[in-house]
């Protein structure tokens, strides 16, 4: 009993260290004094402010883009790069697989530079598009080992089938693999879209003078000190994600609920 | 380029699938794979070479070992010592915060087991930049735990810009990514066995030595990849809590880019990398062992 106790203690301590600079960041939203490091009362004023700030905004737009369309192009190339790699031979397949996990073992400022090398070398401008280049190669792998397993899964004895009853090899994915392993390339993107958003450093060496995302903003505040309205718009997005995540999840619930009973 | 190559492929191939299905079946859908196996040796390959190519040669492209013998220099080998040390340091402590975690998450029956992952990667929707900001704000001289002692009369604690507060910074970042591949790991591993080994009289500390260890050990392993990597290759986690004195190998790389010094960030580059190497080396050595264990 002691020990149940002292293990609910032990993830309450870490969910504590995990969550607490969220709360103050969500705490220096609602600061009517501009420093960091003093509370001068209540206020909703950043959040007013924040829609009016071009700078701001503009960076939200960048980085919203950004993530949706690295993830989806990546979604895209990951899944069927997967399928293919899937009916591949041992060897062929070991070998991909190896250059798939580069960038993810690779650290990040190593990734940002060599990328940023080779679009300087073929002199191509940076800026909105080598970023967005930068964001689906990272973000591939993460598609590629979320649907990896589920076409491990796959019973292939279905899609011949189709096959065997008539459908067109492509009539025959849409309807028959893909609801399969749908789970795993949702999954994919959602988690290619959340590193692109989270993503620093490799978009700091891949990105040109005029272009900001929210973390390159950011970065170039932290000496001067961050501006509320930042601290404003991290909360709106993260009360946002909080929120979906609570009813998808309670979605799935209900969903499960009857089947259970049964 | 690319567009005629698959359509090519195609072309040939699909003739093949009219008369034998099954032969065809392999081949037939590795087309679908040209377009990653271009992106990726455009974008990863190719851009390595460039770092070694830049790495290894200087102004005028002539070969050159010179960058990376700056390695040596002493404010260079400095930082990649402390940088190792601070790596180290904090990818333990994720092990030792993290372990015991995942054992105990491990042990909840939830509805579902994507819950438990969403609670531990939901922080990471708000900026990492700002994560780590806030920080600052708990740790100042004035801050939130140094308010709380003074209101006990205790002792301040003052750890910002110092070594313990990049260490802080980097266990925060990064312990996710100890507990999530553990976490993984240990809720697939059959109960049966663990029942099994019970049966046959192991007490709990033997079960978890003998079993659930060895068993745990790949989670493990690619949770301590996760973390060292990230870990001594940053320079952002040292540039927020660590002041402007402390200077990170990663600090080095990044301020050698930015003064345009591409050939010598280049050459420090490849010699983190060999770092990096080295450790995948040594743990995948031990990953092979554990299979191997598994096996008998």
């Amino acid at each position: 009993m002691v020990k149940r106790y002292l293990e609910r203690f032990y993830v309450g301590l870490i969910i504590l260290f995990l969550y607490a600079p969220i709360l103050i960041l969500i705490t220096l939203s609602f600061n009517q004094s501009k420093s960091r490091a003093k509370w001068g009362g209540f206020t909703l004023h950043w959040y007013r402010e924040l829609f009016q700030n071009e700078a701001i905004m503009n960076a939200l737009y960048t980085t919203l883009i950004i993530a949706l369309l690295s993830a989806l192009i990546a979604t895209i190339i990951g899944t069927t790069a997967a399928i293919a790699m899937n009916s591949m031979k041992r060897t062929p397949r070991m070998i991909m697989m190896g250059i798939t996990n580069i960038p993810m073992l690779n650290a990040d400022i190593v990734t940002g530079i060599s990328l940023m090398l080779i679009f300087v070398a073929l002199r191509y401008t940076l800026g909105f598009s080598s970023v967005l280049m930068a964001h689906i190669t990272f973000n591939i792998p993460y598609v590629i080992l979320s649907v990896m397993p589920k076409l491990k899964q796959l019973n292939p004895h279905t899609f011949e089938a189709a096959l065997d009853l008539g459908a067109s090899p492509v009539y025959a994915f849409f309807k028959v693999i893909l609801p399969d392993i749908f789970p795993g390339v949702l999954s994919g993107f959602f988690l290619a879209f959340t590193m692109s958003l989270d993503d620093f450093v490799i978009t700091h060496f891949t990105k040109g003078p005029e272009i900001n995302t929210l973390s390159t903003k950011i970065y170039t505040e932290v000496r001067k000190g961050i501006k509320p309205e930042i601290y404003a718009l991290s909360t709106l997005m993260f009360i946002t994600v909080l929120i979906l995540l609570i009813l998808i999840n309670r979605r799935n619930a209900e969903k499960k609920a009857p089947v259970r009973k049964a | 380029m690319r567009i005629k190559n698959i359509s090519s492929t195609r072309a040939v191939k699909v003739p093949a699938s009219d008369t034998g299905l099954q032969i065809s079946k392999t081949n037939k859908v590795k087309w679908l794979s040209y377009p990653y196996i271009l992106w990726m040796a455009g974008f990863i390959i190719i851009p390595l070479f460039m770092i070694i190519f830049y790495g290894l040669s200087n102004d005028e492209g002539r070969f050159t070992l010179e960058n990376i013998s700056l390695i040596l220099n002493p404010v260079h080998k400095k930082a990649l010592f402390l940088a190792l040390e601070l790596s180290l340091t904090s990818t333990l402590i994720c092990l030792i915060l993290a372990y015991p975690l995942a054992l105990i998450l491990s042990k909840f029956k939830m509805k579902s087991n994507s819950f438990i992952v969403l609670i531990i990667i939901l922080p990471m929707w708000m900026n990492f930049l700002l994560r780590t900001i806030a920080w600052q704000n708990i740790l100042e001289r004035t801050g939130i735990i140094n308010t709380f002692l003074q209101f006990f009369h205790l002792p301040t604690l003052n750890i910002i810009n110092t070594p313990s507060a990049i260490v802080l910074g980097m266990v925060y970042n990064f312990l996710p990514f100890m507990v999530l591949p553990i976490y993984n790991v240990l809720i697939k591993i059959d109960k049966d066995i663990i029942n099994a080994a019970r049966d046959l009289g192991a007490n709990s500390r033997q079960t978890f030595g003998k079993i659930i260890l060895p068993l745990s050990l790949p989670g493990v392993i690619s949770g301590i990849t996760m973390v060292f990597v990230p870990s001594l290759t940053t320079f952002v986690i040292s540039t927020i809590l660590g002041g402007s004195k402390i200077v990170l190998i990663g600090n080095v790389i990044e301020q050698q880019f930015r003064l345009g010094n591409w050939n010598t960030g280049s050459g420090l580059s490849l010699v983190l990398m060999i770092f990096i190497l080295l450790s995948m080396a040594i743990l995948s050595k031990y990953d092979k062992e554990s299979e191997g264990n598994n096996i008998w």
